[in-house]
């Protein structure tokens, strides 16, 4: 778009204009999208997700076998072109389990970083918009949650709530609450200093809408790389929790239960053990990858 | 001045500094409790027949309702909770019948030697291979360094457990596989258990090296005619040690935690297998000695650190701010 514009056209006396002064506006999000699509490591870990996702919708279209079909007389049978993976002891097809497994890990992933997305932002917004007994409060109360280290808080739930997968969906949406809000916390404790708060203000904005269309948006970014490191480490949770027989109940093919299942037969099938463990790993480093990448591209700053 | 005045005169004001971290840990404290105390009252059903255990007869439920005064208001019944739990009862496990207290004794010096001894391969690893990837930046060193460290954080701990224990125990027969006993019960499980921190440790010593390897008084040392092994060693990996303390110290409460996962696997009698089997049976009591003596434990680990990062860094005043 260079020579467009008048600017360029030597006027005497006129200083022209600095090239590509009228080139179309970049927003921070065309920006930070062109910058996540030159990046080759996010890339891969992005088209992995996508791929995951693309398993998990169409499960029962790639899956060869029934995930809960017993075949006893095929029992613990290793890989082979018929059961890609081998089975497992009730003679399951591991292979099918695991596609399967990608649909409930991906689907405790998401809900459980939404679930702790919703109400951390809230409270990261209110506490750190209206500060005072407020943030206070609900500051301590984060302390707490912190104070039972990683899994262990997830575990605490479970105890409450009971074992089950739906329950995991809370636990690890419960437990990825501390992280959003402190993150969004510390976003509005300097946006809210900004004049065009001020200027929202002044013409009469209330405060939920100044949080909701002002401090909201200009918090996202971060918030978005935190939203999608979480999916990482809340498959990782769901799958320790259901590891440990907190979780996922037999027969559902989660990947934890799956891996808890082979561990018995670790000596003389230990295929059964192996795969889920990869599908796991692959997951949790794509999403992780692409956390990575989205950080890097939106704000390199940034330490979340 | 007479040499003991001197003492503490230095010494008082980190003495208060000390104090005023113990002083912000209370509320915490305080905060746990109340929600270790309200487990047994969120848990949907009667906590009197929870406490006593599902073999319970209804004689044995009532005579818990009275000596737990489960009849009478919350706050009543917190303040006597805690009253017990200072005196050191924590009542008894609904399994066993046992007092808490001596289920816990018997499970946590597992538990701490696990986590020392994965904490220790977490700390030697972490900050050797960050510092030599740091170093050798960009060298196949740090690249595979990195791509491993990066595996550490995504890779399950249980699956990598049951992979060490597949190759090292049940295929070479190294080690033995489950249980504890001498040392060499516990080489694999605290592997297990501090690979994730070593990596995460690595990463944050490597960037933390980088950012000091670039600074002006490094160059200096260069051009003064130092060994690289002096500028390393004795100019930047003190004050690159600072962010690694941090990472350190809550890398230490992830342990604890872990170290739930990793005592199941290798089917190790620590706190974190108590827990579980705790929840599996229903065992209450049980159940919040443990979440109890866990997360004092981890509040215990932040306030050593804090306290170290005055010994690392003396640009930390323990004054006002």
């Amino acid at each position: 778009m260079r020579g467009k514009g008048p600017g360029n056209k030597a006027v005497p006396g006129v200083l022209p204009l600095a090239p590509g002064y009228f080139r179309k506006p970049r927003s921070l999000w065309s920006d930070a999208w062109r910058r996540l699509l030159r990046n080759p490591v996010a890339m891969t870990g992005g088209v992995i997700a996508i791929l995951l996702v693309a398993v998990a919708l169409g499960a029962r279209y790639v899956a060869p076998y029934d995930p809960v079909a017993q075949d006893l007389a095929n029992s613990l049978a290793s890989p082979s072109p018929t059961h890609l993976a081998g089975t497992d002891v009730h003679g399951r097809d591991i292979f099918s389990r695991i596609i399967y497994g990608t649909a409930i890990s991906l689907r405790i992933g998401f809900l459980g970083m939404l679930l702790g997305c919703l109400i951390g932002v809230t409270l990261g917004l209110a506490s750190g918009y209206y500060g005072g007994w407020l943030d206070m409060v609900i500051m301590r109360l984060l302390d707490v949650q912190l104070a039972f280290p990683g899994l262990l808080l997830a575990i605490c739930i479970i105890a409450v709530i009971g074992p089950g997968l739906e329950n995991v969906i809370v636990a690890v949406g419960i437990f990825s609450v501390p992280m959003f809000a402190r993150v969004t916390r510390g976003q509005v404790l300097s946006l809210k200093q900004q004049d065009y708060v001020l200027a929202a203000r002044m013409m009469g904005a209330q405060d939920g809408r100044i949080m909701i269309r002002h401090l909201l948006p200009n918090a996202l970014a971060p918030i978005l790389v935190i939203a999608t490191l979480r999916i990482a480490t809340a498959i990782l949770t769901a799958a320790s929790l259901s590891f440990l027989g907190l979780g996922a109940q037999p027969p559902t093919p989660e990947w934890g239960a799956m891996l808890s299942d082979g561990r018995q037969y670790l000596t003389i099938a230990p295929h059964v053990a192996t795969t889920p463990g990869l599908a796991i790993l692959v997951t949790v480093l794509s999403f992780n990858l692409l956390g990575d990448g989205l950080r890097d591209a939106l704000d390199p700053r940034l330490r979340v | 001045m007479p040499p003991v005045y001197l003492l503490t005169y230095l010494l008082a004001p980190m003495l208060r500094y000390i104090l005023r971290r113990l002083l912000y840990m209370i509320p915490i404290v305080f905060g746990v409790s109340i929600v270790v105390f309200l487990i047994l009252h969120l848990v949907p059903g009667d906590p009197a027949r929870l406490v006593a255990g599902p073999d319970a007869t209804l004689e044995d439920v009532e005579i818990i309702r009275s000596s737990l005064g489960l009849d009478r208001p919350l706050p009543v019944q917190y303040v006597s909770w805690m009253g017990s739990l200072l005196h050191g009862d924590l009542g008894r496990s609904a399994r066993t019948h046992r007092p808490v207290t001596h289920e816990l004794g018997l499970t946590i010096p597992a538990t701490v030697e696990l986590t020392l001894a994965a904490m220790a391969i977490a700390v030697f690893i972490g900050v050797g291979a960050g510092t030599i990837a740091a170093v050798r930046r960009n060298s196949f060193f740090d690249y595979s360094s990195m791509v491993v460290a990066l595996m550490g954080v995504c890779t399950p701990s249980f699956w990598l457990g049951l992979m060490l224990m597949l190759v090292f125990a049940v295929k070479l027969d190294l080690f033995p596989t489950i249980g504890r006993g001498g040392l060499d019960h516990l080489v694999l499980p605290a592997v297990t258990l501090g690979a994730g921190a070593a990596a995460i440790i690595a990463r944050v010593t490597r960037s933390s090296m980088l950012e000091v390897l670039n600074m002006d008084y490094i160059r200096t040392a260069h051009a003064k005619g130092l060994t690289a092994q002096t500028v390393v060693l004795r100019h930047a990996v003190k004050n690159a040690f600072i962010p690694v303390i941090t990472v350190i110290g809550l890398e230490f409460g992830y342990l604890l935690a872990g170290a739930v996962v990793t005592e199941t696997v290798f089917a190790y009698p620590g706190v974190g297998r108590l827990l579980v089997e705790a929840i599996g049976y229903r065992d209450y009591p049980v159940i919040q000695g443990s979440l109890l003596l866990l997360a004092l434990q981890f509040a215990l680990v932040n306030l050593a650190v804090d306290v170290l990062y005055v010994f690392f860094d003396p640009r930390i005043s323990y004054g006002t701010k």
